[in-house]
């Protein structure tokens, strides 16, 4: 392969002629259009531009680029191109090149923004995402009240399989994580406890914190990665292929058919997965109760019965039908306010991922407050 | 450059989707330069020939010869580059959503090629310039229309200078003047840089207007009808089913 190379022969009557030679290829090393374009600043300057490419060997879109440009310049301050010494199809890409104009406006121009344009832009955005969010809220109220009298449109099968992807099949995840929850709380119980010598309390510490806090946000908390990034992701999906208009065109409610099915269907196995959960977190601490603190079985178990009441039963299985709420709202939401690309989808997820497990730790400390507060 | 030996060669190929045949017995070659066309009816397994070809769906039986090389005889890395030399359009454009246009077409310089980055945008607004979308390289694929993705796509086919370019249904969703517009583009293009062409399309408009060769596709009999210039093969082909397919179902059944 031979060095591409390029030099300017100045003709008579202001006249300059571009010789080029070699082989004009991307891979290789290629001289730039910088000679001829410093010589056509220079005055005075010529009238008209010729190639000659009698020398030239092999050319693919490193030689094109490189008269592209060429031709911008000398265009931009009048010079005439003289084309008829380039090969005939570098000619034809040039032409094609400049055969569609560039659509006024269309180009973007970058400009930093100034800090309190970037500041306000983010609360205006704020409080318009706030605004959707209530706005769904709504509609979802409206659309739980058609569902409940019947009246909503939506498919019998999809709303069981809801069920059994939001409920059964959470089984095995939601065991293994309060099982280990209720043996954390049990060794962290026994270390402590033990040492003013009142180590069966450990059963209570296990079976009060599982029932009342830790199985209904460990589970929230699961069921958010799980279930609430899979309705972001089926909706936001379902976004992007139109398959959401699809159904509005139909005058079906969007609401009514996709959303309220998933939230319905995660607000009645929520409290049934939590309360599963706390049996898996009391086993797992009865588990390590027994194995380290000198009591049977028996003893432990009777000492859990008696520390639990019905108050806090309640209690645990109300934050949990919130935070069933909760999940399935942002998971919804953001599945229906996804934008309209594969990007976009995956935003939407993370995004409901992230607002679930925010909801559900603020509502936690809400919700632990007033019943303080109520002395439940 | 110019060799007697076929660009691209079909031998015995055939393609099955399991237990499930596609289409049998296909032999064509394509020529350095040609406008080869894949037609048939819909289902007949256009778009699995075009994947076979391409390398993303392996054949039951036989092969395509590259230059008179084998393709899925040669192993994955033989495979790979082959495939450097191809160029793909997909049929809704498949830009990838998260990068800008100059992105898209950027990717492959990046990898392929020591160019540093302000030349591989340099070369992203010429490519981008030859569809007609100067000035568009900071857009996203979402910002623009159907047909400018399909421009886009055919901007980052060519990013590489590909000796063949494959086009999936290049047409599909176009009004008729951007479809014939997209057309001519292609034929500029190809007749510009020698490159060789293999289209899926039942555009009839577009098949006589741009092919200089093609094989037709028949889903009854699963295998190949004719093979060759689509004008003929309109009017002087001795099968009724192909001279009824490319006339619009218009054919006479003559006797003759």
């Amino acid at each position: 392969m031979s060095k591409a190379a390029l030099s300017l022969v100045e003709g008579d009557q202001e006249s300059l002629a571009i010789s080029l030679s070699g082989d004009w290829l991307l891979a290789g090393e290629l001289p730039g259009p910088d000679p001829v374009l410093d010589r056509l600043r220079t005055s005075p300057k010529p009238t008209s531009l010729a190639f000659d490419s009698q020398e030239l060997g092999e050319w693919d879109t490193g030689l094109v680029k490189t008269l592209v440009a060429i031709n911008q310049s000398a265009g931009a301050i009048g010079v005439q191109v003289d084309d008829t010494g380039l090969p005939a199809g570098a000619r034809r890409l040039v032409a094609l090149a400049f055969a569609v104009e560039e659509r006024e406006g269309a180009r973007r121009i970058f400009k930093r923004k100034k800090f309190l344009e970037q500041v306000g832009e983010s609360v205006t955005e704020a409080l318009e995402s706030a605004k959707e969010l209530l706005t769904f809220t709504g509609e979802l109220v409206l659309s739980c009240m058609r569902f409940l009298r019947g009246k909503a449109t939506y498919q019998r099968s999809d709303f069981w399989q809801y069920i059994q992807e939001a409920g059964a099949e959470a089984f095995p995840i939601v065991s293994l994580i309060c099982f280990l929850i209720g043996m954390i709380l049990a060794f962290v119980g026994v270390m402590q406890l033990t040492m003013f010598g009142a180590g069966i309390y450990t059963a209570d510490l296990v079976a009060v914190a599982m029932v009342r806090e830790m199985s209904a946000i460990m589970t929230g908390i699961v069921m958010a990665g799980r279930t609430g990034a899979a309705y972001a992701a089926q909706i936001g999906t379902m976004k992007v292929n139109e398959e959401v208009d699809a159904l509005t065109t139909l005058g079906m409610n969007p609401i009514d058919y996709l959303v309220t099915p998933r939230v319905v269907a995660l607000i009645v196995m929520m409290p049934l997965l939590t309360v599963y959960g706390s049996l898996m977190g009391i086993l797992g601490g009865a588990i390590v109760g027994v194995a380290m603190l000198d009591v049977s079985m028996l003893q432990y178990a009777s000492q859990t019965i008696n520390s639990l009441h019905l108050n806090s039963l309640f209690g645990g299985l109300f934050k949990s039908i919130v935070y069933g709420v909760l999940i399935a709202l942002a998971g919804c939401q953001q599945g229906m306010a996804c934008g309209n690309s594969a990007l976009a989808v995956g935003q939407s997820t993370t995004k409901a991922v992230v607002m679930g497990i925010v909801l559900i730790v603020v509502s936690a400390s809400i919700l632990t407050i007033i019943y303080i507060n109520l002395g439940i | 450059m110019e060799t007697a030996q076929p660009h691209i060669t079909a031998q015995d190929l055939t393609m099955a989707y399991g237990d499930f045949l596609i289409q049998k017995d296909l032999n064509f070659s394509i020529n350095r330069g040609d406008i080869f066309i894949i037609m048939g009816g819909s289902g007949c397994g256009k778009s699995t020939l075009l994947k076979i070809m391409i390398g993303l769906k392996s054949p039951a039986t036989g092969d395509v010869f590259y230059d008179g090389e084998p393709f899925w005889a040669s192993g994955d890395a033989g495979r790979e580059a082959t495939k450097r030399k191809f160029g793909t359009l997909f049929q809704s454009g498949a830009l990838w959503s998260s990068m800008t246009l100059a992105e898209n077409i950027g990717l492959a310089l990046q990898q392929f090629t020591d160019l540093g980055d302000a030349e591989i945008r340099e070369v992203a607004a010429y490519k981008l310039m030859l569809v007609g979308l100067a000035g568009f390289e900071d857009y996203y694929p979402n910002e623009i229309s159907g047909g400018m993705k399909k421009r886009a796509g055919l901007a980052r086919a060519m990013a590489l200078d590909p000796e063949i370019l494959f086009f999936d249904e290049p047409s599909a969703g176009l009004d008729p003047i951007s479809a014939k517009l997209l057309d001519d583009l292609i034929l500029e293009l190809c007749e510009s840089l020698g490159t060789t062409v293999v289209i899926v399309t039942h555009e009839l408009a577009s098949m006589f207007a741009i092919g200089n060769n093609s094989v037709f596709l028949d889903p009854l009999t699963k295998t190949q009808l004719a093979t060759g210039n689509p004008n003929e093969l309109r009017d002087h082909h001795s099968n009724f089913d192909v001279r009824n397919f490319l006339q619009r179902g218009k054919a006479k059944d003559e006797a003759a």
